[in-house]
């Protein structure tokens, strides 16, 4: 095993309440450094499936096939010697590319050469059932079960050749065996169904519009994932008796809800999963219902600890103290509210668009404006030039916007694919 | 300097002459069952959950069932050294004692230190009692090796300023507070301070403030723009412009000498006290005529009645005229 980067955990909150308030908001920082670099060959122990989908449709325009066999060539490049690896076609079936018996093979000259010769055979037919192609991943990575579990899935349709529950039982048997990234190319696939596999196996999801740009994305997936330092990070979450643990959410680099994902580790602790790390900082925010107080007192709302299996890594505390003192209570912690906002931000994108889809066009300029201003006073650039592909601005500040009759359909699911990205705060008002 | 000696209860170093330890608070007086060792886990205040009933604490003090925050240590404490006398208390509004005070005999005289640590900082508490106790030792070595009272006081200042800056994480990450000490010897009163933390004199014919504050309030009142009565109302009565602490940039601490004009008491106090008594007179018409551990306990008891809104700490230096009057 190598060496573990140093975590560290940070706790921004306003730990005051007024009396009878039971409410506790905050953000929980994660932070890791000094982590092995990738290239040196003999960091801990990576398995990597490359996933394309080689489904009919791949061949129009025809340049979505070759690109996806250039970026999945580049990502074989990039794998670090001894890396156990794989590739898999997918259509409404999972097959074997490479190697050709259903195991994972080491990375070294000869089996990337081979493995790329072997991509560059790949001919599109089919249809698409991606719940199979991940049943075919759980089982590669099935025996290696330590070190670093990471897959890329790559598709350009809908999950048109099996029902839903078949997909969400083959995701559901996937979680915590691997991490899997998730990309769609083209503007036939659908966002949500690909945000659910992505969300579910704690990868990211992206939409590559055009098929050239691939290449450089499967690099540089491929490089985050031999960056990772740790496999299985979990955040431990002790709440005291008679609290409830509102959410948990992923808030940096993107929202993601993960109340859901709780195991319970005893009766006032409970553990989530935060998949594998290397040198990076992720930003979670957590809220907690507690009994009220008496003025005056203090307690652990919440006692946060980052677990490598069983060894806590790092911990903080949430806070409660009741005052009577308003100016002490009023104060909002600007990280917390930074953070309230980008949430609010994504879920009002996500159900404009979807408004906008269904017709309801006042619901969607209501959301979509809401969406801008939140876009504006945060800063997230990015997003707001994502909103300004799909709505007219009038009026930033106050979000007026009228919605545009001639959107491009890959502007509008890249602005749904992306309405989880969130930004930091800016200098000086953290 | 005085013979050092040990707590009987948690073995922590005390000077002689103290009524009780200042690590955990106990009597030096009364000595501790058979069976007792000197322990630092068996403070007085282990023992159930006063929410819950649960005898299981985490190590930062937190129960381990409903969270609540075990009453500190600190919570109320009482000292006596060379016959002063020094009284510290949660007050009712906040959940631990941030303020620390540490006090001894030393040189024919007494020498005290009272810190508030600034509660927006992290870990106030650590910073005061922190400071409290730097500040005093290196007054009591100082004075003790023949040193001046203004210089050992102001060597005292930079250790207590040295020692809280050594806590910080980072500037972003600086626990911090306030400092007053007090040398009252043959030669008179020497103080230092940085904050706003007071000292007082109550004499029997004079009585008047002998401390100004580094606090926004005193410095609008000094420029003229406010008045006394308009700067204790005004919400940043209570900011301080200085401080010790790793963010506190170059701090100017104030030393000065006073030569008492006849008997009275030498008073040092932090806000908790002062915030209901802001007048040299308000606290001279307060003040009994009674022994120094007996009066402290009663101003801190008029500060709980008034409201205890803040930590509460209050030292009595009584000085007699005779003292004086021999080496005048």
């Amino acid at each position: 095993m190598s060496e573990q980067p140093d975590f560290s955990i940070r706790i921004d909150q306003n730990k005051f309440l007024p009396q009878g308030g039971h409410e506790v908001h905050a953000i929980v920082t994660v932070e890791s450094a000094g982590a092995p670099v990738a290239a040196t060959g003999t960091g801990t122990s990576a398995a990597e499936v490359i996933i394309i989908d080689t489904s009919g449709s791949m061949d129009y325009p025809r340049n979505k096939m070759t690109s996806a066999i250039k970026a999945a060539q580049a990502a074989v490049d990039t794998l670090r010697d001894g890396v156990n690896f794989a590739i898999v076609s997918g259509s409404s079936r999972a097959t074997m590319v490479y190697p050709r018996a259903e195991e994972l093979i080491p990375a070294d000259a000869h089996t990337r050469a081979e493995a790329k010769a072997a991509l560059s055979r790949l001919t599109a037919t089919g249809g698409t059932a991606m719940g199979a192609w991940l049943t075919l991943a759980g089982r590669l990575f099935a025996r290696h079960p330590d070190g670093i579990r990471h897959a890329i899935l790559l598709t350009d349709g809908k999950n048109q050749h099996e029902s839903p529950e078949q997909l969400d039982a083959a995701v559901a048997q996937a979680v915590g065996r691997f991490v899997c990234d998730c990309r769609g190319v083209g503007t036939d696939w659908e966002v949500a169904e690909l945000r659910k596999v992505a969300s579910a196996l704690l990868g990211s999801l992206d939409m590559v519009a055009s098929p050239e740009a691939l290449e450089a994305d499967f690099r540089a997936m491929t490089e985050a994932a031999m960056g990772k330092a740790v496999a299985d990070v979990a955040l431990r979450v002790w709440t005291p008796q008679y609290a409830k643990l509102r959410f948990v959410k992923q808030v940096l680099p993107s929202v993601e809800d993960l109340t859901g994902r709780r195991a319970d580790v005893d009766e006032r602790s409970g553990d989530y999963p935060l998949g594998a790390w290397g040198s990076e900082s992720r930003d979670y925010h957590i809220c907690v219902e507690v009994p009220a107080g008496e003025v005056g007192r203090e307690m652990r709302a919440a006692w946060v600890k980052l677990m490598l299996g069983d060894q806590v890594v790092a911990s903080g505390n949430v806070l409660a103290e009741w005052t009577d003192d308003e100016a002490q209570s009023t104060r909002i912690n600007p990280k917390v509210a930074h953070y309230t906002g980008q949430a609010e931000l994504a879920e009002n994108i996500q159900v404009g668009l979807q408004a906008r889809k269904d017709g309801d066009l006042d619901t969607a300029t209501a959301r979509l404006g809401r969406a801008v201003a939140l876009a504006h006073q945060s800063g997230n650039e990015a997003i707001a030039s994502l909103l300004g592909k799909v709505v007219d601005v009038d009026d930033p500040a106050t979000g007026r916007v009228r919605l545009r009759k001639d959107v491009d359909k890959a502007d509008e699911m890249s602005l749904d694919t992306r309405s989880t990205k969130t930004v930091r705060t800016r200098r000086g008002e953290g | 300097m005085s013979v050092q000696e040990s707590c009987p209860w948690c073995g922590s170093e005390v000077f002689a002459g103290e009524a009780f330890c200042e690590a955990c608070g106990r009597s030096l007086t009364e000595v501790p069952a058979a069976g007792h060792g000197p322990s630092p886990e068996a403070a007085p205040a282990a023992g159930a959950c006063a929410e819950c009933g649960s005898t299981a604490f985490s190590e930062d003090g937190y129960c381990e069932r409903c969270g609540l925050l075990r009453p500190g240590d600190r919570d109320h404490v009482e000292t006596e050294a060379g016959g002063a006398a020094g009284v510290t208390d949660r007050g009712l509004r906040h959940s631990r004692n941030e303020d620390a005070m540490a006090l001894a005999a030393v040189g024919g005289g007494v020498a005290a230190v009272v810190c508030d640590g600034v509660s927006s900082s992290p870990l106030p508490q650590v910073a005061s009692q922190t400071a409290a106790d730097a500040g005093l030792a290196v007054l009591t070595e100082r004075l003790g090796a023949g040193d001046d009272p203004e210089k050992a006081t102001r060597a005292a200042l930079a250790g207590a300023i040295e020692a809280v800056t050594a806590l910080a994480g980072s500037p972003h990450d600086a626990p911090a507070c306030t400092y007053v000490s007090a040398y009252a010897g043959p030669a008179g009163v020497t103080l230092g301070w940085v904050g706003d933390s007071r000292a007082y004199w109550l004499g029997r014919e004079a009585r008047r403030r002998l401390t100004t504050d580094d606090s926004w309030a005193a410095e609008m009142v000094a420029h003229g723009a406010l008045t006394e009565a308009e700067a204790r109302v005004h919400p940043n009565a209570h900011a301080i412009v200085a401080w010790l602490g790793a963010d506190a940039g170059e701090v100017e601490p104030h030393v000065t000498t006073f030569v008492p004009e006849g008997p009275g008491t030498l008073l040092l106090c932090s806000d908790g006290l002062w915030n209901y008594y802001p007048e040299a007179a308000d606290l001279a018409a307060v003040l009994p005529d009674a022994d120094p551990l007996t009066a402290a306990r009663h101003l801190v008891r008029l500060a709980l009645d008034a409201g205890g809104r803040d930590n509460i700490t209050v030292v009595v230096i009584p000085l007699t005229t005779q003292e004086h009057a021999q080496h005048e």
